[in-house]
This record gives C-alpha cells, structure tokens and sequence, in this order.
C-alpha cells in the first residue's frame, strides 16, 4: 500500500515534468487570427525607446485586428546570430547585415517571400543594387532592404574642444585624423583615435580604411573570386595604424575592441574619434546614454584612385519556418514598420512623431535604399520632428553623396574579416608585426576557403 | 598442500550434473528476488528516477550521441544534413589554428599547474596552522569562488586596464615598476588569465585540502615532534603522504578543466591578441559560432569528440600510472 502510494506520487512528478517540457511547444493559432514574433530593439535599450516601439506595435495590431504582434530583443552579432539560426529561435521577423543575404539565401535559410513584395506598390522602386542584396541568383526576393548606411569618422566634439580642437572643423584628410588624434591623446590622456580589431569587426573596419585609400579586399572577375588582402590600400592602412600607435601612441590601451564596446567607450566620452557606420548614433543614445550635444559625424577622407566609402545595410528577412499566413503578416510588418516611413507622408510623420516624443532619434544619417530624391522627400516630410544635431552631422551628409560608394566583400566576408582581425590585433600588439607575411597568409587562407565553394 | 596447489582437473559432465541444482535454486532465488523487488518499491523508485532519466536523457545523453553523429556530418542545422565520413576530422587537423590552440592550451595549463596548483595547497597548510581566524581565512579564501566568473572576469579586465592610470598599473607605479599592457600583449595575455583563474578557483581547492588536512591523525605529528623534525619535515614526511589521494584527484581535475578552458579566453581577450590566447574550446566555439552564416556544426563536434577521447585517455593513463602510489 505504502509503496502503491509513492509509485503514484512518483507518476504523478513524472508526469508533471513530460507536461511541463511538452508545454514549451508553440500553440497552435485559430479563427484566422495570426500571431507574428519580431525583433525589436537591442537589449539595454532605455525605456523610452521600447515605450516608442510598444506605440508603433499598437498603431500596427489597430491597422491590422487580425495580427499579434510579439517582439524580442535583438542585436545582430555574428555568434549569437549563428546560435538562434541554428537552434531555430528566431522570430517571426528579424534582420541582417547586406553580407549574409545572399549566403542565407543560398544555404535556404530564408523565405521567399517575392509574390507578397511583387504585391506592394514600391516593389520596383527599389535601387536595384540594392534590392540584389535580398535577392537569390533565381531573381526571387528572400527579404526588403530597409536601410543603407556609409561609413564616416565618428568624433566626440566634447573631447575636441578639450583638446583645445574646434569641433566645427573635423579633420578632412587622414594627415588632419592622425594629428587631431596625437593632440587629443597628449592633451587630454583620452584615447585619439581608437580602430575596431575584434569579433570580425576588425576586418570590416579594416575593409572601410582601404577603401579610402582605393584597396579592395576582393576582386571578382566573372565567375571567379580572388581574395585581394595584401592590396596597396591595406598596406597603407595599417601602416598609418602602427604609426598612430607606436608612433604617436594615441590610440589607447585597449586593441580588443568590437563594435559594442567601442560604442560604448565612445558613449562614455574615452575615445576622440573612430571609424563606423553613419547610423550608429541610434545606439549611442539608445544604449550608450551619450549626450546628443557631444556627437559628430564627418565624412571618411578619400585618397587615391579608386578611393570610396564602404557601405552596408540591413535586410528585413523573414523565418524558413514560417506558415504561408505568418509569411504575409510578417511582410505586413515589415512593409509598416520599416518601408512606410520611407515613402508614406502620413505614416513618415506618425513614426517621427511617435519617435521623437519618446525621446527617440529622428533623422539619423542614412543611404538611400530607393533612390536620393525618395530619401530627401521623406526627410522633408519629418524635418519639424528632426531631433538628431543636423549642423552636427553635416561634415557627413555635404560629402557623401558625392563620394563614391564601395560594397563589402561578397565571398566569404565574415571568414575574411575574422582572418584581418588577426593582423589588425597583431598591427596595434606587436610593433615587429609583418604586415607584407600577415596579408599574404590571410589572402592563402580566405582564397582556399573561396575556392572549396 | 600440493593437491590444493594442483590445477583441478574439470569434468565438465560432473561439472553440469553438479551446477544444475545451483542453477535451479538462482533461478528461484532471481524469480523471488524480482517479486521482492516489486513488493519492495522497485517500480516507485523507477518512477522516482524517471523525471531524472527523462532531464539527463534529454539534456546530456542525447546532445552527446548527438554530437557523435555530427562529428560524421555536414550540416547548418537548417537544411538536411548529409554524412560526409571523416572530412570533419581531416578539416580540424589540417587546420593551422588547432596547433596554435594546442600550445595555448598547454601553456595555459602548464603555467596554471605551476602556479595554479601549489597555492591552494600552500594557502590550506598556513590556514591549517592559524591558531585563530581559521574561519575568517576560509571565508576570504572561498569568496572569489562566490563572485559569478563572468562578473569576476569583467572586474579582472577592470584592473587590467593597460593605461598608466590602470588598477594593477597603479599598484605597480608604486613600486617603481612601469604600467603594463596585460591581456593587450600576445607574451602577457596567457600569464593575465592564469593569474584571474587561479585566483577564481583557488577557493574550493583550499577548503578541500582544509577539509583533508583534519583527517591526518594528530598523533603522526606528535610522533615527528618527538623525533625532533622541524615544522617543513613535517609537513614533508606528514602532511604530503598523508594528503596525497586528494592531491591525485586535484591534479587529475585541474588537468581536466585546464584542457578545457573557455571562460577566461572568451570573456577577456576573445583569443586575441593575434590568436595569442585560442584554446581548443575557444576553438570549437569559433567553428561553430564565428561565421553568422551557419556555423562548421561538423569540425565543432568533430573536435569536441577528440579532446574528449584524449581526456579519457589521459585520464585512465593517469589512474593506471598512480593506482600503486594512490592505494
């Protein structure tokens, strides 16, 4: 009886915890009503920011009674993107750098979503090098470009009038950025200029200087690939960073750095200047509590032949796993919260309105993903609720439309930039660095991994 | 004696007519023994042990069988995967970053058993012969095992701050010596993490070399006394052979989580400076993590199976070597 008793009371635990387990499965959706999973902002956002973003969620499920919207926090890092696409944990919705389009698209990571975008009336008015970055070698589109960004010199205007420095005349030559950077480290002890050299970051930013100075890191001829690392713009960009810190010693004590953390040491005003993309003032005051007052943009400075900004973007994408009706509300999404402020009067003002009464920037420097005249109408459209410093980021917006603009390498990027982490993180560790040896091994390495597909 | 000596003739027929008898009162004795088992709770305890089986089942077993099998595959987790025999294996070991992995991990082990090791055990021996603060000393000695490791190595990468004003610059300010870079060098980076480890861990190993040093009977230390040794002739000729079978499993453990070291490396340097500090499961990390594309699923696995053989293997060489010494 005792024992009847405990093998019952066991069941019963045993049970509990089949139960609990199955119940982590997702319910299944009825009555035509279609909840949809997306990304929101990234994690350590203040308040404001979701409270803004919550808004836009309500404005959405009012257009559309028949969607729920879920979101998620989300930062896109390679590792932690590489962990959710393997595990199956995206969400409905969520984004990607322009370099992993094609490569998603390829491996059949994403869905197709062409006849629900051929259905939207903008579809053919995307740039369409643009829109290739979403698109398969089939022509089928596999997500929406939302944004496009180009790279310019991030400074800290606080720390250049530190510097006895005037921070309405940022530095137009790489010369001007090595000499500011010296007076800024020798006069404040802060860091002069700091350089991105870890979790793939290093390469990018790598990438970025060379093509100031005309490099390409990969040459495609037809069909073919070559990787091109130990080009004379790469040379001379690292060149100029080991005479930045051997030389002149303004770059620091931290060579570790990534995109997050050097946002962070820029937001918390220990770094003069860097290199990164134009929209990253989002996350400076997002998440890095920078003071808008203190921020600057300028235009990257351009040498030699060849010479341009590297650009990049964001693809909206939506899960391989989603049903044909989640398909269409996430396009839904994706068309309302990304594209409609682009192109729509109304909804441009309503998503500026939204933004800026949360304290949430407006008008942050961007590419266009249509064409200029689409950018410049819709930033007309919310130029009484513009609230990012435009007089300071015009060192930025006068140039970059006249200057030249460079993709990223498109075979095997992340490979690419992890292999010049490592010479950038040897450049500014070791003052004996072989740059010539380093480059060449990386151009052996990355061109082997090209030529196994 | 002799006939007792003398190898026993079988006859194998005598043999089974003898046997049989016995068999039939085992099988009876397992017949009752497995209805004893029943009326004596069997199937509740098997129940109790489900929700466990269940959780490890699903948790540990299966993710190794798992990773058994990947190790043979190419896959993105996504897409079907295929089998691809070998390939995995032969990809890892024509990697030129496996052997830098493999001398970072050696170093990291070895300079964590030279400075790793002994410390604990000479931080037990002193506390062992405090008269007083006993507990105060355990307590101190415990806390770093406390902290969480991840908000331990963020402080750690506080005080490594590599500019003058740096905490560990500073303290060496004082005395003269210049500021150093510390995990900002390809040379200083692996003695950086070995330092933060051994601090992080030290704690546990003293309290389990505390907790042995109270079974070593006092009298063993009277009768050195007598003989006249000295306080190092004690602990030399007492405490070590005395403290040995912990000393065995200590080692064996720190070899274990030496090979294995992830967190450190990770968090602090990310394997950097120019691949000074990748180890092996920084390694693995980075095959299956590093590219957002889909990571190399199969060379992950394919290297997890490996280091997890050469552990087992070490292991039991270790055991065969020191079972004499340790009995």
């Amino acid at each position: 009886m005792k024992s009847r008793s405990k093998a019952l009371i066991a069941g019963i635990a045993a049970i509990g915890v089949i139960a609990s387990l199955a119940a982590c499965s997702t319910p299944a959706a009825g009555d035509g009503k279609v909840t949809i999973t997306v990304v929101s902002l990234i994690p350590g956002s203040d308040q404001s920011a979701f409270d803004a973003f919550d808004a836009q969620v309500a404005q959405f499920e009012k257009a559309n009674p028949n969607i729920t919207v879920k979101s998620q926090e989300y930062e896109w890092t390679g590792p932690t993107f590489a962990a959710q696409l393997a595990g199956g944990t995206l969400p409905d919705v969520f984004t990607i750098p322009f370099t992993d389009g094609k490569t998603l698209i390829e491996n059949g990571q994403l869905a197709d979503i062409t006849d629900l975008v051929n259905g939207l009336d903008y579809s053919s008015k995307f740039n369409p090098n643009v829109l290739s970055q979403a698109q398969g070698t089939d022509g089928k589109i596999y997500g929406l470009p939302t944004a496009a960004y180009g790279n310019g010199l991030q400074y800290n205007r606080a720390i250049f009038t530190a510097a006895g420095l005037d921070p309405d005349k940022p530095p137009t030559t790489w010369a001007e950025v090595r000499a500011d950077a010296k007076i800024i480290a020798d006069k404040t002890g802060l860091t002069g200029f700091a350089q991105m050299a870890a979790s793939n970051t290093g390469g990018w930013q790598l990438a970025v200087g060379s093509a100031t100075r005309g490099g390409r890191l990969e040459v495609k001829n037809g069909d073919s690939v070559t990787v091109t690392a130990d080009n004379a713009g790469t040379k001379a960009t690292l060149e100029y960073l080991k005479a930045l810190r051997w030389e002149d010693n303004s770059m620091g004590a931290n060579f570790l750095l990534d995109w997050g953390t050097i946002n962070q040491a820029f937001g918390a005003g220990q770094i003069g200047m860097y290199t990164s993309g134009s929209d990253i003032f989002t996350n400076l005051v997002q998440s890095q509590a920078m003071d808008p007052a203190n921020y600057g943009l300028a235009s990257l400075p351009l040498e030699g032949k060849d010479a341009g900004v590297l650009a990049g973007g964001t693809i909206a994408t939506v899960n391989i796993k989603a049903t044909d009706a989640v398909k269409a509300a996430a396009v839904k999404w994706i068309d309302f919260y990304y594209m409609q402020k682009l192109l729509n009067k109304d909804a441009a003002i309503l998503d500026a309105k939204t933004l800026s009464e949360a304290n949430q920037p407006v008008g942050v420097p961007a590419l266009p993903i249509f064409d200029k005249a689409t950018l410049t109408q819709s930033q007309e459209w919310i130029k009484d609720y513009i609230n990012v410093p435009q007089n300071q980021v015009s060192f930025f917006l006068d140039n970059i439309f006249d200057q030249p603009t460079v993709a990223e390498p498109i075979s095997h990027t992340q490979e690419l930039y992890a292999a010049l982490d490592v010479v950038v993180q040897s450049v500014l560790t070791d003052p004996n660095a072989d740059i010539d040896a380093l480059l060449k091994q990386v151009n052996t390495d990355v061109q082997a991994l090209v030529d196994a597909g | 004696m002799t006939t007792v000596e003398t190898p026993p003739i079988i006859d194998l027929a005598a043999a089974s007519a003898a046997a049989s008898p016995q068999r039939v009162i085992v099988q009876r004795t397992r017949k009752r023994n497995f209805g004893t088992w029943v009326r004596g709770g069997g199937v509740s305890n098997l129940v109790f042990l489900l929700p466990m089986l269940v959780i490890f089942g699903a948790f540990s077993w299966y993710p190794i069988v798992q990773a058994l099998v990947m190790s043979f595959q190419k896959t993105n987790l996504v897409t079907p995967a295929i089998f691809v025999g070998w390939d995995n294996f032969a990809r890892v070991l024509h990697d030129p970053n496996l052997y830098v992995a493999i001398q970072n991990t050696g170093y990291f082990a070895l300079l964590a058993l030279i400075f790793g090791y002994p410390v604990p055990l000479v931080a037990a021996v002193l506390m062992s012969e405090v008269r007083r603060g006993k507990g105060l000393f355990s307590a101190l000695a415990y806390l770093p095992v406390v902290v969480p490791p991840v908000v331990a190595v963020l402080l750690w990468k506080f005080f490594y701050d590599g500019r003058p004003e740096g905490v560990f610059n500073t303290i060496l300010g004082w005395v003269g010596i210049p500021p150093q870079p510390w995990i900002q060098n390809a040379i200083e980076a692996m003695p950086s993490l070995v330092l933060e480890a051994t601090w992080a861990a030290a704690g546990g190993t003293v309290i389990i070399y505390l907790a042995a040093l109270t079974s070593v009977p006092p009298e063993l230390y009277d009768a050195a006394e007598v003989d006249g040794a000295s306080i190092w002739q004690k602990i030399w000729h007492v405490t070590l052979p005395q403290l040995r079978g912990v000393l065995i499993i200590t080692l064996i453990l720190q070899i274990i989580g030496t090979s294995q070291v992830f967190l450190e490396p990770f968090l602090f340097t990310g394997g950097g400076p120019a691949n000074a500090t990748i180890t092996i499961l920084l390694l693995i990390y980075r095959y299956a993590f590093q590219n957002s594309l889909g990571g190399n699923y199969g060379a992950a696995t394919a290297l997890s199976v490996m280091l997890a053989l050469f552990l087992a293997a070490l292991s039991l060489i270790y055991f065969q070597l020191t079972k004499r010494w340790s009995s």
